[in-house]
């Protein structure tokens, strides 16, 4: 192997691979460095993948990706102990390609990505951790030069680093580009994978062959600011949650007691009981949005992925693996240039940044930058929810003799009696709709 | 909610043993336990999806960093600077996800 490349990217992730698969393919010598024994073997999520922005890196990827269902339908339940309210859009066109999202396991979709990127001339080093960066004449606030890896005589000399080390990126903190974490920014994911025969998820998600349900959760936390999800695969479901990190260590909770709690209710119950844990995983989530990234490029180094913070994370989309996606291969494509012109100092890799926000990539990031900051308010959190049930109840439950009270007298009622100031119910409204109209 | 489900959960052991772990044989994380003894959140003990922060007799937190996810969660949450001190396990060791 030799000792310097092109580049060398950090994490055989989504965002990895597809800044690997892009540097190789113009010719660039790349290694990716994987600190798990396989691609994916470190990772875990919340359950869709949307494919879009595949099609610009692998025409016809659906023919050949490690699907486990394509999802057909997408529901959003609000809900409080004892009753919930469900929203729902399903789509024949997405069981067809070119698809929308699918269903997939990291430790099949990560590999098969990365595959792509080694198939275009990437070398995928496994079970070797970048331990550090390496910087020009030894010096602190250098250019990076290439990483340390905990392999024996481990140094690895790059013209450009790309960390694409995840969530907790070590890489992009030692190089100065985060300020301090803020763990308000951070959501704890939890999920149990559970076994179902392929017959039975069909019954009890009403779905054939292999279209596939997300079902995401609001208000069944237990106070806890956060969401649950169930989602199937072929053969198992999966069931989680994810938990705002300093909301969880105040509430003096366990996760898994949450679960327990959310796989007990009585609209969730029905979906998830009498299985088998097949298995249990935990991993963080940046939700902190476009006002919480760091600096996207420094000298020699650029940043992608959940490393960058790149999660989109605004309650009706919730989003991961393509923003990894994007983010990795806009990294790549700006590393070639740079490269080609000779200027890798974080001038040269400036232009990183520019064609993110040219992309879907943070244009919806900036649209959406206030939104996370409105989800994790009281009123999100613990009182719209039971209100909401409250007016869905009161609208469907009939009131014979009395006459039907009318939606304005519910809403009125419904927001006295969750502590919900009419007022701050309209400023909420005008946020959301300016945050996302 | 509504109290136990309506099927018996899973004890915490037997959830942790549906987990591949390849253990390395130095630990990861190393915790300074006398900073832990005058630490009054302790949010650690909670939170660790894992529960891997066990309190001792002596008021400081004993370890144990066999069954880590690598999450992150403990030294981000943690309030005490230094209390915790967080890596990654050697290369090909610590957690083996396979059906996340």
């Amino acid at each position: 192997m030799p000792e310097r490349f092109d580049a060398v990217v950090v994490g055989a992730g989504p965002a990895g691979a597809a800044a690997a698969l892009v540097l190789a393919r113009s010719g660039k010598s790349v290694c990716m460095l994987e600190r798990g024994p396989f691609p994916g073997s470190k990772n875990m999520y919340g359950g869709v993948i949307y494919g879009r922005i595949l099609d610009t890196l692998i025409p016809r990827w659906w023919e050949q990706v490690p699907v486990q269902r394509w999802v057909t339908r997408r529901e959003t339940r609000i809900m409080t102990p004892t009753r919930s309210l469900t929203v729902g859009c399903s789509s024949k066109a997405w069981g067809e390609p070119p698809y929308n999202g699918m269903t997939a396991l990291r430790p099949d979709f990560d590999r098969w990505f990365a595959d792509q990127a080694v198939a275009a001339g990437a070398v995928l080093v496994t079970s070797t951790v970048a331990t550090g960066v390496t910087r020009q004449g030894g010096r602190a606030g250098g250019r990076v030069t290439g990483v340390r890896t905990d392999r024996l005589g481990g140094d690895l000399a790059a013209g450009v680093v790309i960390a694409c080390d995840g969530v907790n990126s070590f890489l992009a903190k030692e190089a100065g580009l985060y300020r301090r974490a803020d763990p308000d920014h951070f959501t704890l994911g939890v999920k149990e994978v559970l076994a179902m025969p392929a017959a039975e998820i069909e019954r009890r998600f009403n779905v054939s062959g292999r279209e596939g349900v997300d079902i995401e959760v609001l208000g069944a936390t237990s106070g806890v600011p956060g969401g649950g999800f169930v989602y199937t695969n072929l053969d198992t479901i999966a069931v989680g949650l994810v938990l705002q990190l300093t909301g969880l260590a105040s509430a003096k909770v366990r996760p898994e007691e949450l679960i327990a709690e959310f796989k007990s209710h009585p609209d969730i119950a029905p979906l998830v009981a009498r299985t088998e844990l097949k298995e249990y995983s935990a991993h963080l989530i940046p939700e902190g949005g476009y006002n919480s990234m760091p600096r996207l490029a420094g000298d020699g180094l650029l940043v992608a992925g959940d490393a960058a913070g790149m999660t989109l994370a605004t309650g009706v989309w919730l989003e991961g693996v393509n923003f990894a996606v994007g983010s990795g291969a806009a990294a790549g494509t700006t590393a070639c240039q740079a490269l080609d012109r000779g200027d890798v100092s974080a001038a040269g890799l400036a232009g990183y940044r520019r064609r993110l926000e040219r992309t879907f990539v943070l244009k919806n990031h900036k649209k959406l930058r206030r939104v996370p900051a409105l989800l994790l308010t009281d009123r999100v959190q613990h009182r719209y929810a039971p209100m909401v049930c409250d007016v869905a109840e009161g609208l469907f439950t009939v009131t014979d003799p009395a006459p039907k009270p009318g939606l304005f007298r519910l809403v009125r009622a419904a927001a006295k009696q969750n502590g919900v100031r009419m007022a701050d119910l309209a400023r909420d409204g005008w946020a959301t709709v300016r945050s996302i109209g | 909610m509504n109290g136990a489900a309506p099927w018996p959960e899973v004890g915490f052991e037997d959830r942790m043993a549906t987990v591949e772990f390849d253990v390395a044989d130095r630990p990861h994380i190393v915790v300074n336990s006398d900073i832990c003894r005058s630490c009054s959140t302790r949010a650690c003990v909670t939170a660790c999806p894992a529960n891997l922060f066990v309190p001792t007799a002596d008021g400081g937190i004993a370890f144990n960093y066999e069954q880590c996810f690598e999450c992150g969660t403990c030294y981000l949450i943690c309030d005490s600077e230094g209390a915790i001190s967080w890596s990654y396990p050697e290369g090909g060791h610590g957690v083996v996800l396979r059906y996340s």
